[in-house]
């Protein structure tokens, strides 16, 4: 269906000024595409930072609650 | 919190470029004297529109920002300027691209629409420096937003002067002297719609992860004060940066005008200690 819809759509005049089109437009895309990207590592690092600290969080946790059992097993 | 509707939005902005790029290479007429090449028009006119327009909403955000003393109007200022720093660069890259191909060269220094562009676009190339320049906080956040008014008022007034000038090459589209056909006009104003779109949600997404990395920090810094003070150790110092900080309480609720909405000597967000 595609391929059919693609074949019904008029030729684009690209022997003329095509390269400077297809540059233009594919100059935004590219900006567009690494800003993406750049937002997609600072957002993944703070991903690995926030299981860095839930690790950290569940560790103080645990080094919490392991006291309080021993005294409560004195008792 | 800038989160929301992010996902509405980035489908309502893949919807309306699609829709444009379509009108553009499959409905709008060619243009009579540079053909196809003026295609790069649909693209290129409405990133130097938006770029501009977002330079002004950063001084009004910084406006804001002055008044309240809320330290997210001056993220959203700082993002809306290095979003049209962006929009900027594609701009000038477009239109060097399109000048390329209709005049032969890639610049034209005598040409008054180009380098008015130019030299508001390295104005606001020197906002980052700027803010870099200041360490402490406040101060960084309360120029920076004086630049943004004045760097935003002068961007209007750039453009009139540019109007008024009678010696130009550069063709105009907008005005009382453009006669676009019905057909040009529309596929522009939706090329227009998908350009300020992408603008929105590109805005939305950065302050998005800014304001998730903020909170992120506040809480690691909770941790660290916690630890520091059973093990009494010492929190690290935040790094020097051009990005605002925001207040740790201004993540979640607004901040009495009282409280000046300002961070700590050391650039680190006020985070109020368990407990207290």
């Amino acid at each position: 269906m595609a391929g059919s819809l693609l074949a019904e759509l008029p030729a684009l005049p690209l022997h003329t000024a095509g390269k400077y089109v297809a540059g233009a437009y594919v100059v935004l895309f590219a900006l567009v595409l690494v800003y993406v990207a750049i937002m997609a590592i600072r957002q993944s690092r703070i991903e690995r930072d926030l299981a860095e600290l839930l690790a950290r969080e569940q560790a103080a946790a645990a080094a919490e609650r392991e006291p309080a059992q021993q005294e409560s097993s004195l008792v | 919190m800038y989160g929301k509707g992010l996902r509405e939005l980035s489908i309502a902005t893949v919807a309306v470029m699609a829709v444009a790029l379509a009108l553009v290479f499959f409905w709008a007429p060619l243009e009579a004297e540079q053909g196809f090449l003026q295609k790069i028009f649909y693209v290129h006119v409405p990133l130097a529109i938006v770029s501009l327009c977002g330079f002004v909403v950063g001084g009004v955000f910084a406006i804001q920002h002055l008044r309240t003393r809320d330290s997210r109007w001056d993220m959203r200022s700082y993002v809306a300027i290095h979003m049209s720093l962006i929009f900027g660069v594609a701009t000038l890259i477009t239109g060097s691209i399109w000048a390329k191909g209709s005049w032969g060269h890639w610049w034209e220094w005598s040409e008054p629409t180009l380098v008015s562009f130019l030299i508001v676009f390295l104005l606001y190339a020197t906002y980052q420096p700027l803010r870099f320049a200041i360490e402490d906080p406040e101060r960084q956040s309360r120029y920076a937003s004086v630049f943004a008014v004045t760097a935003g008022a002068f961007v209007p007034l750039n453009f009139i002067a540019v109007r008024l000038s009678s010696e130009y090459l550069h063709p105009r589209v907008l005005g009382a002297t453009s006669n676009l056909p019905w057909q040009m006009s529309l596929t522009f104003v939706v090329s227009l719609l998908g350009v300020a779109l992408l603008f929105t949600t590109l805005c939305k997404y950065e302050l998005t992860v800014k304001h998730t990395r903020m909170q992120l920090r506040a809480l690691r810094r909770l941790a660290e004060r916690r630890d520091g003070a059973t093990s009494g150790a010492t929190s690290a110092r935040r790094a020097r940066s051009a990005a605002p900080s925001v207040h740790a309480t201004a993540m979640t609720a607004r901040p009495p005008r009282a409280a000046g909405g300002t961070t700590g000597a050391a650039g680190a967000p006020r985070v109020a200690r368990p407990g207290s």
